[in-house]
């Protein structure tokens, strides 16, 4: 494509820069001189050729990339998910129809990951997101330092999964870590956060909000500043407090945005992989001795990668994404419900 | 939502005084306006603590020993090993070979992700052509899909053409992303006068020349918001490498999943590990954490 696109720059060599002189002439080629108005100029052809190619030429990389790498291997997945394929003899792979999937449905295990999905997901992602708004309202005043402040609250958001995790899980070991030293401090019993059910699944949980808390509450913010200060003004000579303005003015207009993180967060949530597996340390993909922690992704990686059979993680792969529209779907209702019924 | 403010949640103070409603509002005392009491910062603080903490601990495990750590009460102060501790995760951990792949890993992905996610976003904010409203409704869409979805064939891909191991396994899926497309054309959709380019066309510039003298001189504050935020998401991301890469040739984030499954089996060293891996990042947040705050802020608001 490059080519006659180059051999057209050079032929009108109209140099666009804002802030140039437009009489500046003096170059070789007429500056300025728009392409020859006969039909059958070459120059006009290729410049119309170029208008119209252009706009696909500039999306091309992006798409390329996408097909390649994202749709196309997600069609081979759904057709794997309908096959046998062991990773100890990837070329003998047979149909096997929807077994993979009626296996999975009669799997305890399958079961038991989608339910410490959801219950993982909601415990990462309700307080984090309601935290994520006080923050966001404080972060929202007139602060000495406002930069810092925001940044500080990013940083964990720099830190990897991999790196928090590791750290976690140390400050949550059984004996001798920070969180039951504290604990014990206070006069509270030491929690076994790795064996517990609802202990190690607050544990991963905690990782989750700690990553995410700040990010959040900073597009939070970027929503509450761009709420019209006359809301505020009329409510506030209705005589509404501080409180009531934020309920009744700062929360409704929030909604698309809280729609938006919320969205985003249940992707997150039921993708959850690297916090679960790394707390498991060196059998990790297990999700605990109970599989108390095992979430969906982390039974797609085990049942692929560990047990090696790549046509069962196909079908939870395509379940998972399933799953994921069904809720979208659902939270996109209830949102219209929630609107229309104010 | 007015957009015009969105674009520049950062300077919302420096142009208060230039926006005649804002100006009205400190005066009523809503909102941003209002000076943040004592209280106000009690919690910021705690909330800050909480952020910075595990950090600062990451630290402090990483200069002690292996015995120290499994000790009642943890270490709150810094030990004298942390040199030794970097060290021995540098060469037995493999962080060092780590930091200059995944270096090199998230370095092209961040360039390339820029220019093609320029081009990208350059077209559909202001080019007409056929089904543009259903391809960037497609490229939203496709934020939507788990990477779940991928790894499979594409592991059996990498691992036919022989691959396995082989840093462009990871580089290859993640030259443009949908997120760098969408922010790109949100920035553009406002910070390009459609007149300019009209102007450049008059003159007979070809699409070319539009994109190198018109575009990107335009879009050079917006790009360097993406470069960074894209180079904090490639030096982080964990699936597909953890997939791809092992310990023979890893990226950060893999040799970080290794120390955790017992590679070298000395909490201290872990730690060191972890920092190791996390340093990078955190002197560019220092350096460019307002422009990185900025960014997340501009992206949100319009996603």
């Amino acid at each position: 494509m490059s080519s006659s696109k180059q051999a057209l720059a050079h032929a009108a060599s109209a140099d666009a820069a804002p802030g140039d002189q437009p009489g500046a002439a003096g170059r070789a080629h007429g500056r300025g001189t728009p392409p020859e108005p006969g039909p059958d100029s070459w120059r006009s052809r290729l410049y119309r050729w170029d208008m119209k190619a252009s706009p696909y030429a500039f999306i091309a990389p992006f798409f390329i990339v996408f097909g390649a790498f994202s749709l196309v291997p997600l069609l081979y997945t759904a057709w794997y998910s309908l096959h046998n394929v062991q990773l100890s003899n990837l070329d003998g792979q047979t149909w096997t129809g929807l077994d993979n999937y009626q296996n999975l449905l009669s799997s305890d295990f399958f079961w038991n990951a989608l339910w410490n999905t959801f219950t993982i997901g909601v415990i990462s992602t309700v307080p984090q997101l309601l935290m994520a708004i006080g923050l966001a309202h404080l972060l929202n005043y007139k602060l000495r330092g406002s930069t810092v402040w925001r940044v500080v609250m990013l940083t964990p958001y720099a830190t990897s999964v991999a790196a928090a995790t590791l750290v976690f899980v140390l400050l949550y070991s059984w004996d001798g870590g920070m969180i039951n030293w504290l604990l014990e401090f206070v006069g509270i019993d030491p929690v076994n956060w790795r064996e517990s059910d609802w202990g190690s699944q607050f544990a991963v949980s905690s990782i989750v909000i700690w990553r995410w808390t700040g990010y959040n509450a900073l597009i939070y913010l970027a929503a509450m500043q761009a709420i019209p200060a006359d809301l505020y003004e009329s409510a506030a000579i209705d005589g509404a407090s501080r409180w009531q303005q934020f309920l009744h003015v700062t929360i409704p207009q929030l909604r698309p945005t809280i729609l938006f993180t919320v969205v985003v967060s249940t992707i997150g949530a039921t993708q959850l992989f690297g916090e679960p597996l790394l707390f498991g340390g060196v059998s990790g993909s297990k999700g605990g001795s109970e599989h108390q922690y095992q979430t969906l992704g982390l039974y797609m990686y085990d049942q692929g990668w560990i047990i090696g059979n790549l046509g069962k993680a196909s079908a939870i792969a395509w379940s998972m994404f399933l799953i994921l529209l069904i809720v979208a779907v659902i939270q996109l209702l209830v949102s219209r419900r929630l609107r229309k019924s104010q | 939502m007015s957009t015009g403010e969105l674009m520049t949640p950062q300077t919302s103070k420096g142009t208060a005084a230039s926006k005649p409603r804002r100006e009205r509002t400190r005066v009523m005392g809503a909102g941003k306006q209002l000076h943040a009491g004592p209280l106000t910062y009690v919690v910021l603080t705690v909330f800050a603590l909480v952020s910075l903490a595990p950090l600062v601990w990451t630290a402090i495990a990483a200069s002690r020993t292996d015995r120290r750590l499994a000790q009642t009460p943890p270490p709150l102060w810094f030990g004298g090993n942390l040199f030794k501790n970097m060290e021995r995760a540098w060469e037995e951990g493999g962080l060092g070979t780590a930091m200059f792949n995944t270096t090199f890993v998230a370095a092209t992905i961040t360039i390339s992700t820029v220019v093609f996610a320029t081009l990208a976003g350059f077209a559909f904010a202001k080019l007409r052509f056929r089904f543009s409203g259903l391809l960037l409704m497609l490229t939203i869409g496709t934020m939507m899909v788990p990477p779940q979805l991928a790894v499979v064939p594409l592991y059996l891909w990498m691992a036919d053409l022989g691959w396995s191991n082989q840093l462009q396994t990871v580089i290859l899926p993640t030259l443009c992303t949908a997120f760098g497309t969408f922010f790109m054309r949100q920035y553009l959709l406002q910070a390009l006068p459609t007149e300019l380019i009209e102007a450049a066309r008059v003159d007979g510039a070809s699409s070319l020349r539009v994109v190198w003298h018109v575009v990107f001189p335009a879009a050079r504050p917006a790009m360097a918001v993406l470069g960074l935020l894209t180079f904090v998401f490639a030096w982080n991301d964990f699936l597909w490498p953890i997939i791809a890469l092992n310990q023979e040739n890893p990226t950060v984030q893999v040799a970080l999943n290794s120390l955790g499954t017992g590679y070298v089996p000395d909490q201290a060293v872990i730690m060191a590990g972890a920092l190791l891996g996390t340093l990078p990042l955190l002197i560019a947040f220092l350096l460019f954490g307002k422009q990185i705050v900025g960014g997340i802020m501009q992206g949100a608001v319009k996603g």
